[in-house]
């Protein structure tokens, strides 16, 4: 079997049936065996970073790891964008590359690069395959590290004689390496200890992250048990949104710097916080030293370098979310017969910082806030069978504020490295998973525009993905953060030419909707669903609504910037001078 | 890690760190395969650790382990950071901070040593000094003319330290040093 037979085989042998990429010289012998067989369908993008970005959310909305093929040199490089964004978000990301003969390695060739060298700090592991009899071997390990323990995104660099070389395939095999033993089991004594101290909490909070997504769907539904066990408020970080459902009537909303005011209160003033497959993010803790000041924090996660990394935890409990939380529970049942009643004090304070009412916004009839158009986008479309992804900016977070999520999986956006032009090809990446389901990219004008080019991808294989573009000519979360800090001179933030975004789809092959007016919203929302094709929804927003509620830097969880507060003198003075000198 | 300066007015909270940075040895074994010294190196690097040395060699031929000796300096919290994340590289099989066990065993200290070749050229008094000093320090010649020698010393780092500051003035054209190799006393292993 040459080495180019031998990548398809092991994609077989590994389930994959979609793999996304771009053909290259150097990956031309693996092309040449992808033609001739119908098992694996490869998705033709138009740029590499489109094809990492629709493998993750491919695989985030699968639970599978995500496959991206891509050419040497820069198709390398164009593919270290979604890598990062992967390793940062825990997804499983397998990219294959090309490379230039072996013989040729270090000679400086033609679309030469050090693969290796560039993609070594942004994956959890990469190898370069010098020996044909090798390289099956290190496909299924490659398989197996991108998806077992903390998943992440692997590289497999693969020289072009090494395709063309006859060497023996050997099919997956169980035995991993020794010196990669991810724990799962958690250490029961641990969990003993972090049940007791839940049974004995005052003023608990659950606060859960994207591990719980990971874990699997089972660990979302132990979750959810134990919420009703214990009767625990519970919040989640951005990348969580959805193993908790949002109907749920323990829900405080998302956490963090456009959290819920409830949640990042109930945060600040809890005394038992427990930590599930989250890691203590720079957005989710404010300023460190006024943290949770007076709690005991349980964290569990799969991996060791999260725990107190950035935040002492007192119970750490190593080990998969979904096998821990499978303990707790059952502890839980067995042992601790907690009195509801004990928290009946904690709600009633909940109940206070919820009235606050902190997602609260103006609504206006001339023209639509972005808020209502997620709220509108929310109600049309929550009975469907949705997935959202995103871009980065405001848009995002009024996306994970005001959209509901009430499954894992179905919520798609890049977290950890926040990567403008990620939620276009992550949409075509989900829709390529689920042909039947509505999906739909919340984007905004400045990020949608980095990956647009994928919409010919879309088109393509029929996907009928919906971009749906709050449009306010800014890249608003930039312009928020220099009204905020740097005396509104809105350097570069206004975008002066934008295209016309409904010609741009028809341009494409795909069908344009424009909307400006609060009355047509739903009309227009409507006919989105409705279009068996690629969509781009240009929705014209009021152009200087900011994201609130807000933690302005340097503040604590209990010092949020409220959206009835956020007066422009408010916003002005938010950060103080003192503050604003140590830029 | 708790103190931190005046919030700045950035999109980031700058912890002003008050623990006091120690130094420790870690004894780190890895699958000896390309690129395992640049995956340590480069995790250093890229999340701003300190080497003050390292040394590599393999040392189990047949199971192709290679055991790293790496010195390093950080708060406790931060040495609790380096040891998690080398054990996340997946051809790192174990990762012991010496110290750490050192004081757990009541050894006081790991054993570490350090050889190091001083090349130092002269002649007359100095060189006849050079000679005696090095005899002090146990060192051994190694390689002669009438105008230079070259020591090889084997010892802790101070001791090394101390013996190139006292042949600067007597004629020290080059020092090549290994850098640690460490191990606990006692008679387990890592």
């Amino acid at each position: 079997m040459t080495g180019a037979e031998m990548v398809v085989q092991a994609l077989k042998d590994n389930g994959v049936k979609h793999l996304f990429g771009y053909p290259g010289g150097a990956v031309l012998p693996i092309y040449d065996e992808l033609f001739q067989q119908d098992d694996v369908q490869h998705i033709l993008v138009r740029h590499e970073q489109g094809a990492g970005h629709a493998a993750e959310g491919y695989a985030r909305s699968t639970g599978k790891a995500g496959v991206m093929l891509v050419t040497s040199g820069p198709g390398a490089t164009n593919a270290v964008t979604p890598l990062q964004d992967a390793l940062m978000d825990s997804i499983p990301l397998v990219c294959i590359t090309g490379q230039v003969p072996t013989s040729l390695i270090g000679s400086d060739a033609f679309q030469e690069c050090d693969t290796i060298g560039i993609t070594r700090p942004c994956t959890k592991h990469n190898w370069l395959v010098k020996d044909v009899n090798d390289l099956a071997a290190i496909l299924h390990e490659a398989f197996h590290v991108a998806t077992t323990g903390r998943p992440g995104p692997v590289v497999v660099d693969i020289p072009k004689d090494v395709q063309f070389a006859k060497g023996i395939y050997t099919p997956p095999q169980t035995a991993p390496r020794t010196s990669y033993q991810p724990k799962i089991q958690g250490d029961l004594e641990k969990i003993k200890e972090a049940v007791a101290l839940m049974a004995g909490a005052k003023r608990p909070v659950i606060y859960s992250g994207g591990g719980v997504v990971n874990s699997g769907p089972e660990a979302s539904q132990l979750l959810r048990e134990l919420v009703d066990l214990t009767g625990f408020p519970i919040t989640s970080t951005l990348m969580g949104l959805g193993a908790y459902p949002k109907s749920g009537k323990n829900w405080l909303g998302m956490l963090g710097m456009h959290g819920s005011y409830e949640a990042n209160m109930a945060m600040h003033d809890c005394d038992v916080m427990v930590c599930i497959g989250a890691r203590f993010d720079d957005r989710i803790t404010g300023r460190l030293n006024a943290f949770s000041p007076n709690s005991k924090k349980i964290h569990i996660d799969i991996d060791p370098s999260s725990i107190n990394k950035n935040v002492r935890a007192d119970v750490p409990i190593l080990g998969d979310v979904g096998r821990v939380l499978e303990d707790m529970v059952r502890l839980w049942r067995a042992t601790a017969k907690a009195d509801k009643k004990t928290l009946y004090p904690w709600w009633e304070q909940i109940a206070k910082w919820r009235a606050r009412d902190s997602y609260a916004y103006k609504h206006n009839n001339d023209v639509i806030m972005p808020q209502y158009a997620i709220q509108r986008l929310y109600e049309l479309t929550k009975h469907l069978d949705t997935y959202i992804t995103t871009e980065v900016g405001q848009h995002q977070m009024w996306a994970a504020q005001h959209y509901g999520f009430e499954k894992p999986n179905r919520w798609m956006t890049s977290g950890g490295l926040g990567t403008m032009g990620y939620g276009l090809p992550a949409a075509l990446g989900v829709q390529i998973a689920h042909p039947e389901s509505l999906v739909i990219d919340i984007a905004g004008d400045a990020s949608v525009q980095m990956c647009i080019q994928e919409m010919s991808a879309a088109l393509q294989y029929n996907a009928p993905i919906k971009v749906f573009i709050l449009n306010n000519s800014y890249m608003g979360m930039v312009r928020q953060w220099q009204q905020l800090l740097h005396g509104n001179r809105l350097s570069h933030s206004y975008t002066e030419a934008m295209p016309d975004f409904v010609k741009l789809a028809e341009a494409y092959g795909g069908h344009g909707i424009r909307c400006d007016k609060p009355d047509e919203l739903d009309d227009a929302i409507k006919e989105m669903i409705s279009v068996k094709k690629a969509v781009i929804f240009d929705c014209r927003v009021a152009t200087l609504a900011n994201c609130f509620p807000m933690i302005p830097s340097g503040k604590a969880h209990n010092e949020m910037l409220l959206p009835d507060e956020a007066t422009d003198e408010a916003v002005a003075n938010a950060i103080d001078a003192k503050g604003r000198e140590l830029v | 890690m708790n103190a931190q300066l005046q919030p700045t007015g950035s999109a980031y909270f700058i912890a002003k760190e008050t623990e006091k940075p120690e130094i420790h040895t870690l004894s780190v074994l890895v699958d000896n395969e390309p690129g395992v010294l640049a995956r340590v190196i480069g995790l250093f690097s890229g999340r701003g650790y300190n080497i003050e040395s390292l040394t590599v060699s393999e040392t189990e031929h047949e199971k192709h382990l290679s055991r790293i000796t790496i010195v390093t300096r950080g708060t406790p919290h931060v040495l609790e950071q380096i040891k998690h994340q080398l054990e996340r590289i997946v051809p790192v099989h174990r990762v012991v901070d010496l110290t750490v066990m050192a004081q757990e065993l009541g050894t006081g200290g790991a054993l570490e040593r350090e050889l190091a070749l001083v090349k130092v050229s002269g002649t007359g008094d100095a060189r006849v000094e050079a000679l005696r000093l090095a005899d002090a320090f146990r060192a051994k010649v190694i390689d002669a003319n009438t105008e230079h020698f070259i020591f090889e010393l084997t010892g802790k780092v101070s001791k090394i330290e101390q013996f190139i500051a006292i042949m600067k003035p007597l004629g020290l054209v080059e020092v090549c040093r290994t850098g640690v190799a460490a191990m606990n006393r006692g008679p387990q292993g890592m």
